[in-house]
């Protein structure tokens, strides 16, 4: 594919293509992965997905830049980017992609301590240990940093009080990374970053429906429960430069595109019909299914530059961007993909509507959200006003 | 708003007013099933609330005063509907009230008036139009046939989605009694009772929840008389209906689109961030601005479409193409923009914004979808 690629590089797309090849179990071919990374219970249950589980964990491909005393297989990140494309080639997916893979692991790399990086990073990347993500309470989002959650220091232990909400997977999450306040007097300078076992006494997640009807969330009240002193990541007080770290991280593999999104225009054309010239047979719907394709183009172009100028030691702040235009463009194709089924594309259940129809209508529904968490819409922009473009505020 | 007078402002107050007390956004949430989807018991509208509808003469709005109604016009009608679409209320009064009697006000002869409108001005009865055979609205490419025997009609064909399909009595069906798919010369509108033997139905659980019918026709006999207008020279009748219809829609998209914003502007107000209320941030007031202009244009383009039809006026379908379209695209971007608003919270069933998010999907699709009264418009007006 990359015909500059360095010979020692080569060697590795082909080493990966055959290791992979030999390895990804055919059954799982085009299934998404997001499917077990979201639901434990379908991860548990299908043997192909834990053999395959097993297989990256042997061989560190789940994590491939960590270090092998962390679970990984201290690959370089040319190498780790060859093994997503060889694995997206053959319509595979990384298993072992978690939150804790894409946020909570980048971060204990850079701030943990060696205790803390041996407890975690190897379940981490053997996807052993499920993690969630605690920062969001009732009057905590865009505005995080006045999080109100109690962390007191007892001599031996922590003990925390509080309440956060939107916890995806909190129900299923063996630990929780949870931002606390250890200092009401100030702001962010008062903010702790902690590591909690949800096994642990006076935790309860109470799922929430969502609109697209799954419970991927959860609020989760935490009452008087004790926390190893050991489990404070960093130092007390300086947990919201470590939380910023990892919102970056957050951002960042929320714009990442793992695979190319399949085009609308099969679907349509078995949906709308073809004019006698060839093209989709409702103007005004084809206009815009163009539109966005070719946002969607523009948008992986702009990808690939953006990771090509960070190589090159050029700008970097472009996460904020791309995270509101991957949004955008993904909403508008939920948008008009349940457009082009028409009133198939409004299905909740039942036989009357194909399984691909009611996917596509849940997932129009849940991408909704994709404008919301990790740093709304607005409050990308406010970012990107503010530190790419300079301007006051 | 234009300038209602004193019976149409009247209605408007009562109609807000029995809207807030007897069918709150609560009387939707009570059909929809844990989660989503409806209720596999709920039959899609409110029996006793019906009853009040017709006992306040709702059912009769548009009905000849000689045949039970009250004759008050397409623009009382649409005030009702308009308060029914702020809190979502399903119930068959656009289907009945408005679609079934504007097609045998339009289409029916004296004695099939006599027959069929006193009891859908009384609420006693229950119509709809099933126009639909697919996936997307296109009243021309119906493949039910009507074939005639002796003197009766012998249809077969499938109808889907029918509107309040599960809760009529009566149907106003399309069929082919000549053509193609895609004709328009073939095109045959009959009453046919929903319990005419061969006639099935079948629920489809929809995602607001209002279950509309798929209704299987197999060898369903209908005498002569049963026809409406002319045979085989149906598409013009349709098209009239259809117009009426979908400004009806229309009018209660304003209606929705207007709680959606009203909803979405209380929590500007209440929600605190950065210790200001989210209002004061300049970039939603922007937004708010902005939807409040695109509220103005479906004001104005639904009146217009409903006194043009109280009017008889010559530009109707371009009216109400018109009317449709903008309360398509103004519900799709204030539904979208009220779960967006709420953050976290309007992602949850328990808020109100993924229902009239839900809602508008339907309503846009309904009676032709906003690119299909787009295209019709265009073809309207020469582009
Ligand atoms: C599906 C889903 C999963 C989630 N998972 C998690 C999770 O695992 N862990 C976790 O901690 N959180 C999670 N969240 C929470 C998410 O991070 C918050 O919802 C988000 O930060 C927004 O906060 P909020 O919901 O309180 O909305 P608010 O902050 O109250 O925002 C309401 C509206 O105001 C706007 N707004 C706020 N401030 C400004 C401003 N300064 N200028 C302009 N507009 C502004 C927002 O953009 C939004 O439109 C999840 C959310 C969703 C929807």
């Amino acid at each position: 594919m990359v015909e500059s690629e360095a010979s020692e590089d080569r060697d590795f797309r082909l080493e990966a293509r055959a290791w992979l090849k030999a390895n990804f179990p055919a059954s799982l071919t085009n299934v998404p992965g997001l499917l077990f990374q979201g639901d434990r219970h379908a991860a548990e249950a299908n043997a192909d997905y834990q053999l395959w589980r097993a297989r990256m964990t042997d061989k560190g491909w789940g994590v491939p830049t960590w270090e092998p005393r962390y679970g990984g297989a201290g690959l370089s990140a040319t190498q780790a980017k060859i093994i997503g494309e060889e694995l997206t080639a053959i319509g595979g997916f990384n298993p072992i992609r978690s939150y804790g893979t894409m946020m909570l692991g980048p971060t204990l790399l850079e701030y943990g301590d060696e205790a803390q990086k041996l407890e975690h990073l190897p379940w981490i990347a053997s996807h052993e240990r499920r993690w969630c993500q605690g920062f969001s309470e009732p009057g905590a989002g865009s505005d995080l940093a006045s999080l109100q959650m109690r962390c007191t220091d007892m001599g031996d232990h922590w003990l925390v009080s509080g309440q956060k909400i939107w916890t995806s997977g909190a129900d299923q999450a063996d630990w929780c990374f949870a931002l606390v306040r250890t200092d009401t007097s100030r702001k962010q300078g008062g903010i702790s970053f902690l590591l909690i076992d949800m096994q642990s006494e006076g935790i309860e997640a109470r799922p929430i429906v969502l609109i697209s009807g799954s419970t991927h969330f959860c609020e989760v009240f935490f009452n008087d429960v004790k926390v190893p002193k050991g489990n404070l990541v960093g130092q007390v007080n300086h947990g919201w430069s470590i939380a910023k770290r990892l919102l970056q991280f957050e951002r960042n593999s929320l714009s990442e595109v793992k695979a190319d999104i399949t085009p609308l225009a099969p679907m349509a054309h078995d949906y709308l019909g073809t004019d006698a010239l060839g093209r989709i047979d409702s103007p005004d719907l084809r206009a815009r299914m163009v539109r966005n394709g070719m946002r969607h183009a523009a948008y992986m172009a702009t990808v690939r530059r953006f990771a090509q100028e960070a190589k090159n030691g050029g700008p970097s702040h472009g996460v904020s961007t791309l995270k509101n235009l991957w949004s955008g463009i993904i909403q508008e194709r939920g948008e008009l993909l349940i457009e082009l089924m028409g009133a198939n594309g409004l299905g909740w259940s039942g036989d009357a509507y194909a399984e691909a129809e009611r996917e596509a209508t849940r997932a129009w529904l849940h991408s909704k959200a994709f404008s919301i968490y990790g740093g709304s819409y607005e409050v990308q922009n406010n970012i990107t006003a503010k530190h790419t473009l300079g301007l006051p505020g | 708003m234009a300038v209602l007078n004193d019976e149409q402002q009247m209605l408007k107050d009562m109609a807000a007013e029995w809207v807030r007390d007897r069918m709150p956004i609560t009387a939707l949430r009570s059909l929809y099933d844990h989660g989503g989807g409806g209720r596999s018991d709920a039959i899609g509208y409110d029996p006793e609330c019906w009853a009040e509808m017709a006992a306040m003469g709702w059912t009769g709005i548009i009905v000849p005063e000689a045949h039970g109604g009250s004759d008050f016009g397409y623009q009382s009608l649409g005030l009702i509907l308009e308060e029914l679409g702020r809190t979502l209320a399903a119930s068959p009064l656009l289907s009945s009230a408005l679609g079934a009697v504007t097609a045998l006000r339009l289409g029916g002869d004296a004695v099939q008036q006599e027959r069929w409108l006193p009891g859908l001005a009384d609420g006693s009865a229950i119509g709809t139009i099933a126009f639909e055979e697919g996936a997307h609205f296109a009243p021309e490419r119906i493949a039910t046939s009507a074939t005639l025997s002796g003197d009766q009609w012998i249809v077969n064909g499938r109808k889907h989605p029918v509107q309040d399909g599960m809760a009529a009595n009566i149907f106003i069906a399309s069929a082919r009694t000549s053509g193609q798919p895609g004709d328009r010369d073939g095109l045959t509108l009959f009453v046919i009772d929903a319990d005419a033997a061969g006639l099935t139905r079948d629920p489809l659980d929809q995602i607001d929840a209002r279950r509309p019918a798929a209704l299987t026709l197999k060898d369903v006999t209908i005498a002569s008389d049963r026809v409406l207008g002319e045979v085989g020279k149906g598409a013009d009748l349709i098209d009239a209906i259809v117009d009426r219809a979908a400004v009806g829609m229309a009018a209660e998209m304003l209606g929705a689109s207007a709680q959606a914003f009203d909803t979405t502007m209380d929590y500007l107000k209440t929600r605190v961030q950065f210790g200001a209320i989210i209002g004061s941030f300049q970039a939603l007031q922007h937004r708010a601005a902005d939807l409040f202009g695109e509220l103005q244009l479906t004001q104005s383009a639904v009146e217009d479409a409903l006194i043009a039809i109280d009017d008889d006026a010559a530009d109707i379908s371009a009216l109400a193409s018109l009317a449709k379209a903008t309360a398509g695209e103004t519900l799709h971007r204030i539904s979208a923009q009220m779960v967006q608003l709420h953050g976290g919270i309007g992602m949850t069933h328990e808020h109100d914004a993924g229902l009239y998010l839900k809602r508008a999907r339907v309503a846009e699709q309904c009676y032709g979808s906003t690119a299909w009264h787009r295209d019709r418009w265009a073809r309207l007006n020469g582009y």
